[in-house]
C-alpha cells in the first residue's frame, strides 16, 4: 500500500551542494556531450577518435590555428560579459547581436569618413568610443520602454537585432556601398585596423581586462551591488531608495556599450570592414556561455575558449575529412543542451519510488 | 484493522513531511474528519498545518504515513486524485487564472465533454450559486473582482466538483468582520447538508465561533484534538504553544510625548491610477505606537510608503516634527530646517536620513525590505551602502552590524552569508527589525510584524517595538490581528478604502467598533453596499 | 485601372506565398507559448524541417522512381518536417520542461543546434547525391501549384486570389482556423491556456501540467517545422537554400507577438509580413530606400509590442507565466 501512494520518480529541492561536486557534475555532463558526438560521427560514417583528434590539431595544433581559435573565442567572451549584468538584474537582454552590429556601424563611420582627418590611434580611440556609444543607445532603445511601460524586453531586444542587422543590409547596398553593385562596404584604411599582438588583433587583451574588470565591478562596486538587488526584488531596491529605472538604462547601456565595443573589435581587427554579418551569431550563442558560466567572468574564458575550439576545429574536419562544418554547430549544441541540463542535478534530488537515496550525475 | 474499529471520512495516520535535509514540517501526524463536522486545525504559523493539507489536496506527497478514506487507504498523487476522491482545498493564496471568467475558472481541470458550453456552464454554476446564496456573475473576469468575490469563486469551484470534503486555509485573512460572519454561516449550512469541512486558522476567536472539534498541531508535531465545547481559548493557546503563556502585551507608558509626524489631506494613487488614499489627515506622536487597522489593501501601503517618500502624493502634506531635544533619540540625524519640515517631495534617502524609517513586511517577508538571496552582511548594508564615498562597497560595517544583530537578538544563522531567504521566518523578522532599529530612527514604521513568528519570537518583536517607544519614537504599525492591536497600541488609525474612518484610543476602544470602522467611513453609506 | 488591378493580385499572390512559411511557424509557436513555453528555437526547428521536409520528398523519389506520386511526396514532406521540428521540440521539452532549465538560454541552443543540424543535413545531402539535390519537375508542380481544376484557377480576380496557391497555404489556414478553435472553444485549450497563464492554478485544478506542456511544444515545434519545408519546398523551388531561409524563425516569433498570440490574427499577420517581405521588389517608393523594407516586419512587430504594454489591456499581454519553469514543491 505504501508503495501506491508514491509515484516512480519525485523531485525535490537541493541547496548547498559542495563546489568540487557541482564541477563534477558538469565535467560530467560535457563527456556526455563528447559521447553523444561521437555517436553522430560514427552515423555519418566517420571515425569520432580521429574527428576529435582533428578538432584538437586543427584548433589547438599550430600556432596560426591558435591564432585564429583566439579570434573566435574574443567576441564571445566580450560578448558574454556584457549580457552578464543584463542577465544578473534578470533583465533578459537577447539583443546583443543587434547590440554589437550597431557598434560596428558606429565603428565604421569612423573608420570610412574620419581615417584621413584623424591620426592613428586616435581614429581607433575615436572608433571604439563610437561603437560603445552606438551599442549602448541600440540597448538603451528597449530598457527605456521596459522602464517606462514594462514592455517585455527579451521580445522587444530580439526584434532590435534584426532591424540592425536590417539598417547594414542597406547601407551595404545603398549610402556606404563601395564600388556600385557590389554591395560590399569597402575595406577600412589600415589606420583603422587594429594593430596585433602575438599575432592577434589586439582585442584579445581588451576582453581579458574587461574580464576582469566585470569581475570586479559585479562583486565589489556600488553599482554591481544595485544590479543583484534589483535582480532579486526591485521592490526592494526601491525601497531602499535606488531608483530601478535608471539602474535598468544605466546596466542595458553598459551592456549594450561592451557589445559595441565588441563589434569594434570585430570590424576593424578581424573583417577590416562593416558587413551585415559581423555578429554572425555570437550575440546568441554568447548567452549560453555568460549562462553556462554561473555568470561567472572567469569561467567565461573557459567556456568561451572552448565553443571557439570547437567552432574552429570544425573548420579544419570540413577541409580534412569532408564533414560539413556546421557540424560544429550541432555540437556546440549538443554541449549546450547537456550543460544546460546538468545544472538540474545540481538543484534537484531526483527520490526514485522504494529508495530514500539520492540520485545525481547526468 | 478490526470491525469494531470507527470509520472516518477521512483519517490520516503517521503522515510525515520533510522539505530538504533539516525541515520537517510534519512529523507522524493522526488526524481524523467526520461527515457533518467542521473541524479546526489549529497552531501557529510555521506548525505544518498548510503542508499537512495540501497533502490531502495532492499538492504535496507525503514521505511516509497512509490517508485512509472511509476506512480504505487512498493515494493522492496529484490534485485531481484529490478531486476525484470528493476532496477539495481553498488556498490562502487564491488559485484562479486572472483573464479568465469566474465559469472558466470553475470548470477548469473538468472533463465533461470536450467542447467548452458556456451556456450550460453559467447555467450550473447559477444553480449551485443560488442553493447557497453566493451570487456570482459567472462571466465576470478575475481580474475585476473583490477578494471576497474571489474567494466565493474558489468556493463554488469546488462545489461544482461535487467536493463533500473542504478545506479552507485562512478563509478569514483578507475578510472583514462581517464578509467573516457570512462566510460563516454559508460554511453552516454546507455541514448541514453533510459534508465535512476543515479550517485552518490561528485565530482562536473563530475557532471557538465556528467549530465542532479542534485539532492542534506544534512545531510539526500532532498535539490532540478536543471538542470546541469542552475547551477555552487559554487551553487552545497552552497546546499550540506548549507552555502556560500570559496573552498580554505589554503597554507602557513614555517619559516623551510630541508630535512628530503630521499628515494634512494626502491624496495618492495606487499602482492601477485609482486612488489609494482620499484625503487622509492625522498625527502620530514620539513616545506611541500608533496601530493602523483596515481590511487588506485599504491604502495601508501606500500610506506608509508615501511617509517614507517611495510612493508619490498627488497632493497633501507630510509634516516633520524634530524629537523632544533632552530625548534619547534627539540629534543623531540629519537637522531639519524648521518644525514642521515638508516631506512630501523629498526623495526616500533624504527621508531615511531625517530619521524615518520603513520595516515594511508584504506578504512573502522577503518581497521588500530584504534581499532573499543575499547574506545577512549585503542585507545590513541596503540602505546605507551609498554612504562609503567613491564606487565601491565597504563591507566592513555592515559585517559588524549583523553579527552585533546576531548576538544581541540571538538570530540563528549558519553564518553572516548564508542567505536571508535560508531563515526562518522569526530570524528573518528580527533581521529586519533590527537593522531598521540600529538606524536609531525618530519614526519607526512596521507593516504586519509579527506576521508567520511563533509567539515567543512576536514577543520580541513587542518588546523590541515598546522599547523604541520609550526612547520616543513615533512607531507606525499596520497590524491585521485587532486583538493584538488593541493590546499593544496606544491609538489605532482605521483606513477604509483609503479613507481614515476613524482614530480610537486602544485602551478603550471594542473590537467591534473597530471591526465596524474597517467597513464604513463613519458608519456612512457604504454600510449598505456591504450588506 | 487594369494594371493596378493585376498589379495588387499579384502582389497579393506574392505575399500569401511569402507568408505562408511564417504561418506555419507562427501557428506552432503560439501553440508552444500559449503553455507558457518561450521556445526561442523556431529558427532551428525550421531548418530542421526544411532539410528532412526536402530529404523525405528527394530519396522518396529517387526510391519509387518514375511512379513517384506527388501526394505522396507531398504527405511524406509534411510528416518529416514534424517528426523533425517535433525531435527539436522534445529536446528543447525535456531541457525546460523535466530538468527546469532557462526557457531562453534553451531555445537560443536550440536554435543553434536546429540551424546547424539543417545547414548539415542539406549539405550532406547534396554532397552524397553528387552536388546537387534534384527533384523532378512532375513533382515540383505538385508542391508549388494550386491543387483545383483549372476552371476555378482561371476565374478573373478570385482564381488567383482564392485558388490560385499551392496546398500549403490551406493547409496553413486550416491549421491556424483549428488552433483558434481549439485554444477558445474547447476544454483541453482552455487547460492549456490555464497552464500558460498560471500553472500553480492549473495544477491545484487537476490539470497534468508536464503532459500539457509537452505535447503544447512538440506539436508546436512541429507544426512551426513544416513552415521551413513549404518554404524550400515552395519558394526556394525544391532547392537547399539556407541563406534563403535565414531569418524564417526569427519573423515567425516576431508575428507571435505582432498577432498577439492569436492564431486568426497570424493568418492575415502572415500575409501582410509576407507583403512587407517583397514589396521591395515590387513598390517601389522614392523616400524610402527599398533594402530598409526588409526591417518593416520587424519594425512593426516592435510598435504593436510597445502599443500593447501601454494600453495595458489584460486580453493582449502575454501569457502571464510565459518563460517560467514550474516546480509544485516551490517554497
Amino acid at each position: 500500500m505504501h508503495e501506491a501512494n508514491t509515484p516512480l520518480i519525485r523531485l525535490a529541492k537541493r541547496d548547498g551542494m559542495s563546489r568540487g561536486k557541482m564541477w563534477a557534475i558538469r565535467a560530467a555532463a560535457f563527456v556526455v556531450a563528447i559521447l553523444i558526438g561521437a555517436v553522430v560521427f560514427l552515423l555519418i560514417g566517420n571515425n569520432p577518435i580521429s574527428a576529435y583528434g582533428t578538432i584538437l590539431t586543427g584548433s589547438l595544433g599550430k600556432k596560426t590555428a591558435i591564432r585564429q581559435t583566439v579570434r573566435i573565442a574574443i567576441p564571445l567572451l566580450g560578448t558574454a560579459l556584457a549580457i552578464a549584468p543584463c542577465f544578473k538584474m534578470k533583465f533578459w537582454n537577447i539583443g546583443a547581436e543587434g547590440q554589437i552590429t550597431a557598434g560596428a556601424v558606429g565603428a565604421a563611420y569612423f573608420a570610412l569618413f574620419w581615417a584621413d582627418k584623424l591620426p592613428g590611434p586616435v581614429l581607433l580611440v575615436v572608433m571604439a568610443i563610437a561603437g560603445a556609444l552606438f551599442g549602448g543607445i541600440w540597448a538603451l532603445i528597449p530598457a527605456f520602454f521596459k522602464t517606462r511601460w514594462g514592455t517585455n524586453e527579451t521580445l522587444f531586444t530580439l526584434m532590435m537585432n534584426y532591424i540592425a542587422i536590417g539598417i547594414v543590409n542597406w547601407l551595404q547596398g545603398g549610402p556606404w556601398e563601395g564600388r556600385p553593385g557590389s554591395q560590399i562596404i569597402p575595406q577600412y584604411d589600415s589606420a583603422a585596423v587594429l594593430p596585433k599582438v602575438l599575432g592577434v588583433h589586439c582585442g584579445w587583451i581588451i576582453v581579458l581586462a574587461l574580464t576582469v574588470l566585470m569581475y570586479f565591478y559585479m562583486k565589489y562596486t556600488k553599482q554591481g551591488y544595485e544590479i543583484a538587488v534589483v535582480g532579486e526584488s526591485e521592490n526592494t531596491a526601491r525601497y531602499a531608495g535606488m531608483n530601478v529605472g535608471r539602474i535598468v538604462m544605466r546596466t542595458m547601456f553598459l551592456s549594450g556599450a561592451i557589445s559595441g565595443l565588441v563589434g569594434f573589435i570585430v570590424s576593424s581587427g578581424a573583417d577590416n570592414t562593416l558587413h551585415s554579418g559581423v555578429a554572425a551569431g555570437v550575440g546568441f550563442t554568447a548567452i549560453t556561455v555568460a549562462w553556462l558560466a554561473q555568470l561567472n567572468p572567469f569561467a567565461m574564458v573557459g567556456i568561451s575558449a572552448l565553443l571557439a575550439v570547437l567552432e574552429k576545429g570544425a573548420d579544419t574536419l570540413q577541409t580534412q575529412m569532408q564533414v560539413p562544418a556546421s557540424i560544429s554547430d550541432i555540437i556546440t549544441g549538443v554541449v549546450l543542451f547537456c550543460m544546460l541540463g546538468c545544472e538540474f542535478f545540481i538543484n534537484y534530488r531526483v527520490i526514485l519510488r522504494g529508495h530514500h537515496k539520492e540520485v545525481t550525475g547526468a | 484493522m478490526t470491525a469494531l474499529e470507527t470509520v472516518h471520512a477521512i483519517e490520516l495516520r503517521g503522515i510525515t513531511k520533510r522539505f530538504g535535509a533539516k525541515v520537517v514540517a510534519n512529523d507522524h501526524i493522526d488526524l481524523a474528519l467526520d461527515r457533518g463536522e467542521i473541524l479546526s486545525l489549529l497552531g501557529e504559523n510555521g506548525s505544518g498545518k498548510t503542508t499537512l493539507m495540501n497533502m490531502l489536496s495532492g499538492i504535496y506527497l507525503p514521505d511516509e504515513g497512509e490517508i485512509l478514506m472511509e476506512g480504505k487507504p487512498i493515494a493522492i498523487r496529484s490534485p485531481k486524485d484529490a478531486y476525484d476522491h470528493g476532496i477539495g482545498m481553498i488556498h490562502q493564496h487564491y488559485k484562479l487564472v486572472d483573464v479568465f471568467t469566474a465559469a472558466e475558472n470553475i470548470v477548469l481541470g473538468l472533463h465533461d465533454g470536450k467542447k467548452l458550453d458556456r451556456k450550460e456552464i453559467a447555467r450550473k454554476v447559477r444553480e449551485i450559486s443560488d442553493k447557497y446564496g453566493f451570487g456570482i456573475d459567472p462571466d465576470k473576469k478575475i481580474y475585476d473582482m473583490s477578494v471576497s468575490e474571489k474567494q466565493t469563486v474558489e468556493i463554488v469551484k469546488v462545489l461544482y466538483r461535487g467536493a463533500d470534503i473542504l478545506i479552507l486555509d485562512e478563509p478569514t485573512a483578507v475578510l472583514t468582520p462581517q464578509e467573516t460572519d457570512r462566510l460563516f454561516d454559508i460554511l453552516r449550512a454546507m455541514k448541514a447538508d453533510g459534508k465535512a469541512i476543515v479550517i485552518i486558522t490561528h485565530k482562536l476567536h473563530e475557532v471557538m465561533a465556528i467549530s465542532d472539534k479542534v485539532a492542534v498541531l506544534r512545531k510539526g508535531k500532532y498535539i490532540g484534538t478536543v471538542n470546541t465545547a469542552e475547551t477555552d481559548p487559554q487551553k487552545l493557546t497552552e497546546m499550540m504553544v506548549g507552555h502556560a503563556v500570559s496573552l498580554n502585551i505589554d503597554r507602557p507608558e513614555a517619559k516623551y510625548h510630541d508630535l512628530r509626524l503630521e499628515v494634512k489631506g494626502l491624496n495618492c494613487l495606487g499602482s492601477d491610477g485609482v486612488p489609494a488614499l482620499t484625503d487622509v489627515s492625522f498625527q502620530a506622536m514620539g513616545g506611541e505606537i500608533l496601530g493602523i487597522a483596515g481590511i487588506a489593501g485599504s491604502g495601508q501601503k501606500e500610506l506608509l510608503e508615501a511617509i517614507a517618500g517611495l510612493q508619490k502624493a498627488e497632493s497633501g502634506h507630510i509634516f516633520y516634527y524634530p524629537p523632544h531635544p533632552k530625548s534619547d533619540i534627539a540629534g543623531k540625524h540629519v537637522p531639519v530646517d524648521k518644525a514642521g519640515e515638508e516631506l512630501v517631495g523629498k526623495t526616500p534617502t533624504q527621508i531615511q536620513k531625517i530619521g524615518v524609517s520603513l520595516a515594511f513586511v508584504p506578504e512573502d517577508r522577503l518581497g521588500m525590505g530584504l534581499v532573499g538571496g543575499m547574506g545577512m552582511v549585503d542585507n545590513m548594508m541596503l540602505k546605507t551602502y551609498k554612504e562609503h564615498p567613491g564606487p565601491f562597497v565597504d563591507r566592513k560595517p555592515p559585517k559588524a552590524l549583523a553579527e552585533k544583530l546576531i548576538d544581541e537578538l540571538e538570530i540563528v544563522t549558519p553564518g553572516v552569508n548564508t542567505p536571508v531567504r535560508r531563515l526562518s521566518g522569526g530570524n528573518v523578522q528580527k533581521v529586519l527589525v533590527g537593522r531598521e532599529i540600529a538606524s536609531s530612527p525618530t519614526v519607526l514604521m512596521t507593516a504586519y510584524p509579527v506576521r508567520g513568528l511563533d509567539i515567543n519570537s512576536s514577543y520580541t518583536i513587542y518588546r523590541l517595538l515598546n522599547e523604541q517607544k520609550m526612547k520616543g519614537v513615533a512607531v507606525l504599525m499596520v497590524g491585521e490581528d485587532l486583538d493584538v492591536l488593541l493590546e499593544l497600541c496606544d491609538r489605532i488609525l482605521v483606513l477604509c478604502g483609503g479613507r481614515v474612518s476613524g482614530v480610537v484610543d486602544g485602551r478603550t476602544a471594542t473590537k467591534e467598533e473597530v471591526g465596524l470602522l474597517m467597513t464604513h467611513v463613519g458608519g456612512g453609506k457604504e454600510a449598505e453596499d456591504h450588506a | 485601372m487594369s494594371i493596378n488591378q493585376s498589379f495588387l493580385v499579384l502582389l497579393i499572390s506574392a505575399a500569401v506565398l511569402n507568408g505562408t512559411p511564417l504561418l506555419f511557424g507562427t501557428v506552432g509557436e503560439i501553440l508552444s507559448e500559449k503553455a507558457g513555453n518561450l521556445n526561442l528555437g523556431v529558427e532551428g526547428m525550421m531548418y530542421m524541417g526544411g532539410a528532412l521536409g526536402l530529404g523525405a520528398a528527394f530519396y522518396y523519389e529517387q526510391a519509387a522512381g518514375g511512379s513517384a506520386n506527388g501526394i505522396v511526396a507531398v504527405v511524406l514532406a509534411i510528416l518529416f518536417a514534424f517528426l523533425a521540428g517535433a525531435f527539436g521540440a522534445l529536446i528543447y521539452a525535456f531541457l525546460t520542461i523535466s530538468l527546469r532549465a532557462n526557457q531562453n538560454v534553451t531555445g537560443l541552443a536550440l536554435a543553434i543546434f536546429g540551424t546547424g543540424a539543417g545547414q548539415f543535413i542539406g549539405e550532406y545531402m547534396r554532397v552524397s547525391a553528387g552536388g546537387y539535390v534534384a527533384i523532378s519537375n512532375a513533382l515540383k508542380d505538385v508542391f508549388a501549384n494550386s491543387p483545383f481544376p483549372a476552371a476555378l484557377r482561371g476565374l478573373p480576380v478570385v482564381g488567383p486570389l482564392i485558388f490560385g496557391y499551392n496546398i500549403f497555404v490551406y493547409v496553413g489556414v486550416i491549421i491556424a482556423v483549428a488552433m483558434a478553435w481549439f485554444l477558445t472553444r474547447s476544454r483541453a485549450g482552455l487547460h492549456l491556456r490555464s497552464v500558460g497563464e498560471s500553472p500553480a492554478t492549473a495544477d491545484a485544478a487537476g490539470i497534468n501540467i508536464t503532459r500539457y506542456k509537452y505535447l503544447a511544444t512538440v506539436i508546436g515545434g512541429g507544426i512551426s517545422a513544416i513552415g521551413g519545408m513549404v518554404y524550400i519546398m515552395t519558394i526556394a523551388g525544391c532547392v537547399w537554400n539556407h541563406e534563403g531561409l535565414s531569418g524564417e524563425g526569427w519573423l515567425a516569433v516576431a508575428l507571435v507577438i505582432f498577432c498577439l498570440w492569436r492564431p486568426l490574427n497570424a493568418i492575415w499577420g502572415s500575409v501582410l509580413f509576407g507583403a512587407l517581405m517583397i514589396l521591395y521588389m515590387r513598390l517601389q517608393l522614392p523616400f524610402i530606400p527599398s533594402q530598409l523594407y526588409k526591417i518593416l516586419p520587424y519594425v512593426v512587430t516592435v510598435i504593436v509590442l510597445v502599443a500593447v504594454s501601454m494600453r495595458k489591456k489584460r486580453e493582449n499581454q502575454p501569457p502571464a507565466s510565459l518563460g517560467n519553469a514550474y516546480f509544485r514543491e516551490d517554497r
